[in-house]
C-alpha cells in the first residue's frame, strides 16, 4: 500500500452537546506502532470508534489503509482487525468457536478457518482452553483471545484499543512483546490507545497525547520527553551536614532545582553525565547515601501540556464522565 | 412496588386479556348450559386472579433483589420479628392487589357488569383480593427466601401460566368436553379461586364457592407464611 | 457472497446457542405446546356454537392459529437475542467484522427461521397425534406453511428494528406487545363471522386475520382470501424489512 497506513484530517465527534473527538489530525504511517496516550475520556475510544468504522464522524475525514471510513466501510474492515476496550466475547461459545465464527464473518474457506483458528490459539497461549467455553476464562485469556480474534483475517493494520487494561503484569508484558512481534515480523501497523505511560514508553514508535477530544502533543517518546526538560540528578549525602558542599560539587553539571530529601540539579545537556558526577563527587571525598537520575517522563510531557498530570486527569474526568451516558469510554 | 413497571403491567395485562377473551369469546354464550349471557361479566373473575399471580412475582423479586444486595441482613440485624420482617415484604404486595381490584372492579361496572351479590358483595370481593395476594404472595417471598434469585422467582412464571390456562378460566368445568383437561381443571385449586369471584359476579351468594375460594386461600397463605418465616429463620441463621 | 457468509457465520452462532441452551430453546417450543393444549382442550366446546362451521373440528381450527402464532413468536424471541447482543457488546464484534453488515440481519433472519422450523416440526407432529384432521392437499399445505413462514420473517423483522433501536433487552415488552396485540385481535378462538361488536372491527382491518383466515382455508383444503393474505403478509415483510435496515443505520450511527 502506498501512503500513509491511516490518515485524518479535522475528525470530530459530538455527542449531544459534548464534543468527544474535536478536531483531529493525524498521520499513522505504515509498519508503525502509534500509542494514542490520554486519560479516560479523553476521547481515544471515540477516536478508534471512528476509525474502525463504528461510529460515523461528526465532521472531518479519516482514511485507512486508504479507504474512507464513511464511504468504504467494508473495504475499511476487511483491512484492519479491531481489539476493543471490552472484549465483547460470547460466553456461551467456545474460543475456538469464536475464532471460526470471526473466520466465516470474513469468509475465509472453511479448511483455512480450521488451521487458522489452531494456529492462532496456539500463537496466544490458549490451546489447551480453545475448547472451553468462554465464561470460564480468566480476564487475561479474554485479551488473549481477543487479540487472536483481530488477526484472524491477518490484517494490515490493527487497532488495540487499551489492550492492557486491568492485567496482571504477566498477561500484560506477554501482550507487549506480541504487538512487538507483530510490527517487526509481519509489518503490521499498530494504534494502541493506552493510559498507562509505561506501555506507550515501551511499545510505541511514536506518541499522540489526547486530552479533551485534542491532540496536545506528538512525536517520538524520547523527542517528547525531551522537549519538556532535561533529566535531574539528586544526591543525598550520608552525612547532612553535607548538604551544601554536595550542592556545590554538582552545580558544575546543571542548574539546582528543588528535592526533598538531598540536593538536586537540572542537566544542561539531555545526555546524562552520570559518571562525571560520580567521579566528581568521589575526588572531593564526599560519601553518598543516594544518588538518583531522574529522566523526564511522558506524565511530564502531559503536565507540561495540560497543566495536570495523567493520573490526576484520569480521576478528574472520571468525575466529569458522570454525568455523560452516551459518551463511550 | 418499587418500579413503575412493576404497578403497571399487573394492571394493563388482565385488562388487556380480558378485552381480547371477552371479545373472541363472547359466542361461547351461546352454548347450552353456559350460566350468563354476558362473556365479560364471566371473565371479569380472570384478571382478579391474573393480577394477583403478577404480584407473587414481584413479592418475590423485590425480596430476592433485598437478598442479593445484602438489605435483608441488615434487616435482620436490627430487632424486627421475622413476622414483622414478612409483613413488610407483603404489605406493599396487599396494598397492590387492593389497587388492582378497584380498577377491574371500575372497568367491570364501566362496561355493564352487574354484581348479583350487590354492595355487600363488592366488600366480600375486596376481602377475597385481600386474601389471595397474601396467599400468593407468601408464595413468592417463599421462592425468593429459599433461592435468594430474582430470576429463579421469575422461573416461576410459566408454571403459573400453566395453572391459570389449564383452569376454568375461559370456560366453565362442566363444559369442558376433554376429559383429561376438565380433571385437570377440577384438580386444580385456581379453578376454585376464579369460580368464588365469578359467583359473586354472576351466581350472587354460593356458600360453597366463596368457602372454597377463601379456604383455599387461606391454606396457601398458611403455609406460605409459615415455610416463608422458616426460611427467613434459616437465611437469618447463616 | 460476502454477504452471504456474514449471514451464515451469524445464523450458525444464534443456533448454536438456541440448541446447546436448554432455556433458550424450550420456552419456543413448550409455549407453542401449550397454547395449543389450552385453547384446542380447553375450548372445544365451542365447535357446538351455532354458526362456527370449520369443518376439520377445533383442534385443526386451533392449530392453525398456534402454529402462526409460534412462527411470529419465533421472530420475537430472535429479536430478544439481537437486543441482548447489543446489550452485551458482541452486536459491535459484528459490526466490525462483517465487511458487509446486511449480512447481519439476514442471518438472524435465517436464524429465526431454523429455529421455527423445528418448533413447527414439534407441534405438527404433537397436533397430528392427538387427532388433528387434515383436509388440504399437499399444495394446500405448502401454502399453510409458507404463510407461517412469512409471519416469522415479519414478526422477526419487526422485533429486529426494535432491538436495533434500543439495543437492550429492556425492550423485550416493546417488542412482544404489538404482535401479541396483532394476534390476538385476529380471529383466535371463533371464526370471523361468529365475531361480534368491536373486536369483529377490529379484526376485519387486521392484517393478520386474511392470514389466519387463509391458513385455516388451506389446511381445510378450501383456501379463502389466499392473494390477500400473501398480499397483506408480503406488505408487512416489506415495511419491517425497511424498518429493520433503518434500525441497523440507527445503530451503526449510534456506535
Amino acid at each position: 500500500m502506498d501512503g500513509p497506513a491511516i490518515e485524518a484530517e479535522g475528525l470530530v465527534r459530538v455527542f449531544k452537546k459534548t464534543r468527544a473527538v474535536d478536531g483531529i489530525d493525524l498521520v499513522v504511517e505504515s509498519g508503525e506502532i502509534y500509542g494514542f496516550l490520554g486519560p479516560n475520556g479523553a476521547g481515544k475510544s471515540t477516536t478508534v470508534h471512528m476509525l474502525t468504522t463504528l461510529l460515523p464522524p461528526t465532521a472531518g475525514t479519516a482514511r485507512v489503509n486508504g479507504y474512507d471510513v464513511v464511504h468504504q466501510g467494508p473495504q475499511v474492515r476487511s483491512s484492519i482487525g479491531a481489539a476493543l476496550q471490552e472484549a465483547a466475547l460470547d460466553p456461551l461459545l467456545t474460543g475456538r468457536e469464536h475464532l471460526r465464527l470471526q473466520a466465516s464473518l470474513q469468509g475465509m474457506p472453511h479448511d483455512i478457518r480450521r488451521r487458522r483458528a489452531d494456529e492462532l490459539l496456539h500463537r496466544v497461549g490458549l490451546s489447551e482452553a480453545g475448547d472451553r467455553k468462554v465464561k470460564t476464562y480468566s480476564g487475561g485469556m479474554k485479551r488473549r483471545l481477543d487479540l487472536a480474534l483481530a488477526l484472524v483475517h491477518s490484517p494490515r493494520i490493527l487497532f488495540l484499543d487499551e489492550p492492557t487494561t486491568g492485567l496482571d503484569i504477566q498477561s500484560r508484558t506477554a501482550l507487549w512483546d506480541e504487538v512487538g512481534r507483530l510490527t517487526r515480523d509481519d509489518g503490521v501497523t499498530v494504534f494502541l490507545t493506552t493510559q498507562y505511560l509505561e506501555e506507550a514508553d515501551v511499545l510505541a514508535d511514536r506518541v499522540g497525547i489526547i486530552d479533551h477530544g485534542h491532540i496536545v502533543a506528538e512525536g517520538t517518546p524520547d523527542e517528547l520527553k525531551a522537549s519538556v526538560g532535561r533529566p535531574t540528578v539528586e544526591v543525598v549525602p550520608l552525612d547532612a551536614g553535607e548538604h551544601e558542599r554536595a550542592a556545590a560539587i554538582i552545580a558544575r553539571f546543571g542548574d539546582p532545582c528543588g528535592s526533598e530529601h538531598g540536593v538536586a540539579v537540572r542537566l544542561r545537556s539531555s545526555e546524562a553525565d552520570l559518571a562525571g558526577i560520580v567521579r566528581a563527587l568521589d575526588a572531593e571525598n564526599l560519601k553518598v547515601e543516594q544518588l538518583q537520575l531522574h529522566q523526564p517522563s511522558l506524565d511530564d510531557v502531559f503536565l507540561a501540556k495540560t497543566g495536570r498530570s495523567l493520573e490526576g486527569a484520569a480521576e478528574e474526568e472520571e468525575g466529569e464522565r458522570g454525568g455523560l451516558a452516551m459518551e463511550p469510554a | 412496588m418499587r418500579q413503575p413497571a412493576a404497578v403497571i403491567a399487573p394492571l394493563v395485562f388482565p385488562i388487556l386479556l380480558l378485552a381480547v377473551n371477552s371479545g373472541g369469546l363472547k359466542a361461547e354464550t351461546q352454548l347450552p348450559g353456559f350460566p350468563t349471557n354476558s362473556f365479560v361479566a364471566f371473565a371479569l373473575a380472570v384478571p382478579f386472579i391474573q393480577g394477583a399471580l403478577f404480584s407473587t412475582m414481584n413479592a418475590g423479586t423485590d425480596l430476592a433483589r433485598d437478598i442479593q444486595t445484602g438489605f435483608l441482613n441488615r434487616l435482620t440485624l436490627t430487632p424486627m420479628r421475622r413476622l414483622a420482617v414478612l409483613g413488610g415484604q407483603l404489605g406493599g404486595v396487599i396494598v397492590l392487589g387492593l389497587v388492582q381490584a378497584v380498577v377491574y372492579l371500575a372497568v367491570g361496572l364501566a362496561v355493564g357488569v352487574r354484581f348479583e351479590s350487590g354492595p355487600a358483595g363488592i366488600l366480600v370481593l375486596f376481602a377475597f383480593a385481600f386474601m389471595v395476594s397474601l396467599a400468593f404472595g407468601s408464595l413468592g417471598t417463599l421462592a425468593a427466601l429459599r433461592t435468594g434469585s430474582g430470576e429463579a422467582v421469575q422461573g416461576l412464571f410459566p408454571a403459573f401460566f400453566v395453572f391459570l390456562f389449564i383452569s376454568s378460566m375461559n370456560i366453565p368445568r362442566n363444559l369442558i368436553q376433554v376429559t383429561w383437561f376438565r380433571d385437570a381443571a377440577t384438580a386444580n385449586p385456581v379453578s376454585y379461586l376464579l369460580e368464588a369471584v365469578r359467583s359473586l359476579i354472576i351466581v350472587g351468594w354460593n356458600a360453597e364457592a366463596l368457602a372454597l375460594g377463601f379456604g383455599i386461600c387461606a391454606v396457601i397463605a398458611v403455609i406460605g407464611l409459615s415455610l416463608s418465616s422458616w426460611a427467613l429463620k434459616v437465611r437469618m441463621a447463616r | 457472497m460476502k454477504t452471504l457468509a456474514v449471514a451464515r457465520g451469524v445464523a450458525w452462532r444464534t443456533l448454536h446457542n438456541v440448541f446447546t441452551n436448554p432455556s433458550l430453546l424450550i420456552p419456543s417450543i413448550v409455549f407453542p405446546l401449550f397454547f395449543f393444549t389450552a385453547f384446542a382442550g380447553g375450548l372445544s366446546r365451542i365447535r357446538d356454537v351455532p354458526g362456527f362451521d370449520y369443518p376439520l373440528g377445533y383442534t385443526s381450527f386451533q392449530f392453525v392459529f398456534v402454529l402462526l402464532q409460534s412462527a411470529a413468536f419465533g421472530g420475537v424471541f430472535t429479536g430478544f437475542g439481537i437486543a441482548r447482543d447489543f446489550e452485551g457488546g458482541f452486536a459491535r464484534r459484528l459490526l466490525l467484522a462483517a465487511p458487509h453488515r446486511s449480512g447481519i440481519v439476514l442471518g438472524y433472519g435465517i436464524a429465526a427461521l431454523v429455529r421455527w422450523f423445528f418448533t413447527a416440526t414439534v407441534l405438527t407432529v404433537v397436533a397430528l397425534a392427538v387427532g388433528m384432521n387434515v383436509g388440504g392437499s399437499g399444495v394446500d399445505l405448502v401454502g399453510l406453511y409458507v404463510l407461517a413462514v412469512i409471519m416469522n420473517v415479519a414478526a422477526l423483522l419487526w422485533a429486529c428494528g426494535v432491538a436495533m433501536r434500543f439495543r437492550t433487552l429492556q425492550a423485550g415488552p416493546v417488542m412482544q406487545f404489538p404482535v401479541f396485540i396483532v394476534l390476538f385481535f385476529a380471529p383466535v378462538y371463533v371464526p370471523l363471522g361468529l365475531l361480534r361488536g368491536w373486536i369483529h372491527s377490529i379484526a376485519v382491518v387486521n392484517p393478520v386475520t386474511r392470514v389466519v383466515e387463509a391458513g385455516r382455508g388451506f389446511l381445510a383444503g378450501s383456501p379463502t382470501e389466499v392473494g390477500f393474505a400473501f398480499g397483506a403478509g408480503l406488505a408487512l415483510v416489506l415495511g419491517f424489512s425497511l424498518w429493520a435496515f433503518r434500525g441497523l443505520r440507527k445503530a451503526e450511527a449510534a456506535g
